[in-house]
């Protein structure tokens, strides 16, 4: 059944992806030199001098480099754990709603954030979150606050992991929801017959049904733990929350396009780059091998 | 015994569905908030009087965002980059996801050219080099900035791929017999029953060139070149970012509130519209997205 001409058609079909793959990502990977170099925009990457590894030792030195890489690790391993744990809990719950107008309901209102940009969301929390803002007021009520969300650096972490999981606890789920409709019914009519409570057939059945989920999950979750979420940072953050709240993809963005400190800021990339790149293959691997994930 | 069991078991019931109902119209809260803010007098939301209720009902926040023509300038660059974009997204994601569904004996440069796609997918370029090559390439302050750079959606492609090879290798075989060639293949056969995959990631596409902004900010130099979401960005967040700064600009901020709250929710419409949509497709997409063999 084929033909020798079919690859021809195939190798034309995949051509234009993989030209626009070698300009927009392959030519920027070459373009990452600049690292070694005291890049300068006017001689271009041909002219700047060779530095060698001059920017990773003074990337080592700075102190901003420390705190950065540790409030990006802290930020997105806290919003991977409660993000996991809210949709589990709220998948678990909703898997014991029989109503099925209600479930509906309930998921309609729940998906709609992260269909939202941050820049919509965050424009919102800065209103919400201000001294007079609805949260302050709330908070009143009960004779607390007011609290400088978004100006106090030690309430502020918990200002990005809180938002991230509003907005995306209900699309996490999904996959959750999934895994309880796959579990066979009869497991929990034989658990019914035994005398199995609600809670004993949720800890004896659906968990571990969404165990093998959990552990995907998890595994392919390691690769983005450089990843703290820039656009929700960028649209929350200011100086006064640095100390706190700056992670690596800020800081590249600031030293690296708004000073123009290309060197160090590519330098800073690149470092992520690799370190991104082995934390992904390891949690690739992981998932393949404890829970038989394959992308293709 | 077992009566009282089967109440105490509804009373759970009504209880876990009564806090998840509270949960779902807490997560719209702010968004309540924010369109409560927009129809309110200035005054009222000044003085923090605005929560959930418009106070002072009005629509001059709206009536003066029909008549910015700024804010529709970039609304309208933000439909083109959809429109551009989309486009290129859908066909870029058809024309490489069918070569990659075939076996490798059929096409044999298929496993070298999946590994590549999968590579440039994990892989994290840095900002600066990425900002550099577009540069270089004299795309900044071009719509081509805004839709090229990711042109090729890789994980749409691997969907779209995982899709066309669940469909069944018959219907090919027949077409084959008839002397189609792969792309009337394509067209005829693998188009036409991919349907839910292909609204699934063209919705993707859709919600994700309306959501950027930051490629907006870095690529275009002049502001009449932005995309509504940098729009905003600069707007609303750029503005208070340096409320810091004194009594004045708060007050000026406070005065604004009304309009930026608008604002936001204008932006949010074109979202909500689709929303039907995408909740029909998006969960398809997910399961599609993790497929295990």
């Amino acid at each position: 059944m084929f033909r020798k001409s079919d690859a021809t058609w195939y190798t034309l079909m995949a051509l234009p992806g993989l030209i626009l793959l070698i300009l927009f990502t392959f030519v920027p990977l070459f373009y990452s030199v600049i690292a070694f170099q005291k890049f300068n925009p006017a001689l271009g990457i041909r002219n700047s001098p060779w530095v060698g590894l001059d920017n990773f030792l003074l990337l080592f030195r700075i102190p901003d480099s420390r705190t950065v890489f540790f409030n990006t690790l802290f930020i997105a391993t806290m919003k991977i754990i409660f993000l996991q744990l809210v949709a589990i809990v709220f998948a678990l719950l909703l898997n014991e709603v029989r109503l099925a107008t209600v479930k509906r309901s309930v998921q309609t209102m729940v998906y709609l954030p992260h269909f939202l940009s941050w820049v919509i969301l965050a424009g919102i929390l800065r209103s919400i979150l201000a001294r007079d803002g609805l949260v302050n007021d709330f908070l009143g009520i009960f004779g607390v606050g007011p609290v400088y969300f978004l100006g106090n650096p030690t309430v502020f972490p918990w200002v990005l992991i809180g938002s991230e999981v509003w907005k995306e606890f209900g699309f996490e789920a999904i996959v959750y929801l999934a895994a309880l409709t796959a579990i066979n019914p009869t497991l929990y009519e034989v658990a019914e017959l035994d005398g199995a409570g609600r809670w004993q057939k949720m800890w004896y059945i659906s968990i571990p049904g969404i165990a093998p989920t959990i552990i995907l999950l998890a595994s392919l979750s390691l690769g983005n733990v450089l990843n703290a979420g820039f656009d929700q940072i960028f649209n929350l953050y200011s100086p006064i929350v640095y100390s706190t709240g700056d992670i690596i993809d800020t800081y590249v963005y600031r030293v690296g396009l708004v000073q123009g400190q290309y060197s160090l800021g590519t330098a800073v990339g690149l470092l992520k780059t690799v370190i991104s790149l082995i934390l992904i293959a390891i949690s690739y691997y992981l998932a393949s091998r404890y829970a038989n994930y394959r992308i293709f | 015994m077992v009566a009282s069991k089967k109440l105490s078991d509804r009373i759970v019931d009504w209880l876990i569905m009564v806090f998840l109902v509270a949960l779902g119209v807490s997560t719209l809260l702010p968004l309540v908030n924010t369109l409560a803010v927009s129809l309110s007098n200035k005054a009222a939301v000044s003085a923090g009087q605005v929560n959930l209720w418009p106070v002072g009902f009005n629509l001059d926040a709206y009536n003066y965002i029909v008549q910015d023509t700024r804010f529709w300038r970039a609304f309208g660059v933000s439909v083109q980059r959809v429109l551009l974009g989309g486009a290129l997204n859908f066909i870029l994601a058809v024309i490489t996801a069918f070569p990659l569904s075939r076996e490798a004996k059929e096409f044999p440069l298929r496993n070298v050219i999946m590994w590549l796609f999968v590579f440039g997918m994990i892989l994290n370029v840095g900002l600066v080099p990425w900002f550099l090559t577009i540069d270089n390439y004299g795309l900044l302050d071009t719509i081509w900035a805004l839709v090229l750079p990711g042109a090729v959606p890789i994980w749409n492609v691997i969907i779209l791929m995982n899709y066309f090879r669940g469909i069944p290798k018959e219907l090919d075989e027949a077409a084959r017999i008839d002397g189609a060639n792969p792309w009337q293949v394509l067209w005829h056969i693998y188009l036409p029953t991919s349907l839910p995959a292909l609204a699934t990631i063209t919705l993707f596409s859709i919600v994700g060139h309306w959501n950027s902004f930051f490629d907006g900010l870095i690529l275009m130099n002049n502001p009449d070149n932005y995309p509504l979401q940098t729009y905003i960005q600069q707007l609303v967040i750029a503005e208070r970012s340096v409320l810091h700064g004194g009594q004045a600009q708060l007050m000026a901020k406070l005065s604004n509130a009304t309009l930026n709250a608008a604002k936001l929710f204008v932006a949010m419409i074109p979202i909500l519209l689709i929303y039907p949509f995408l909740q029909r497709y998006f969960i398809r997409g997910i399961t599609l997205g993790s497929v295990k063999e």
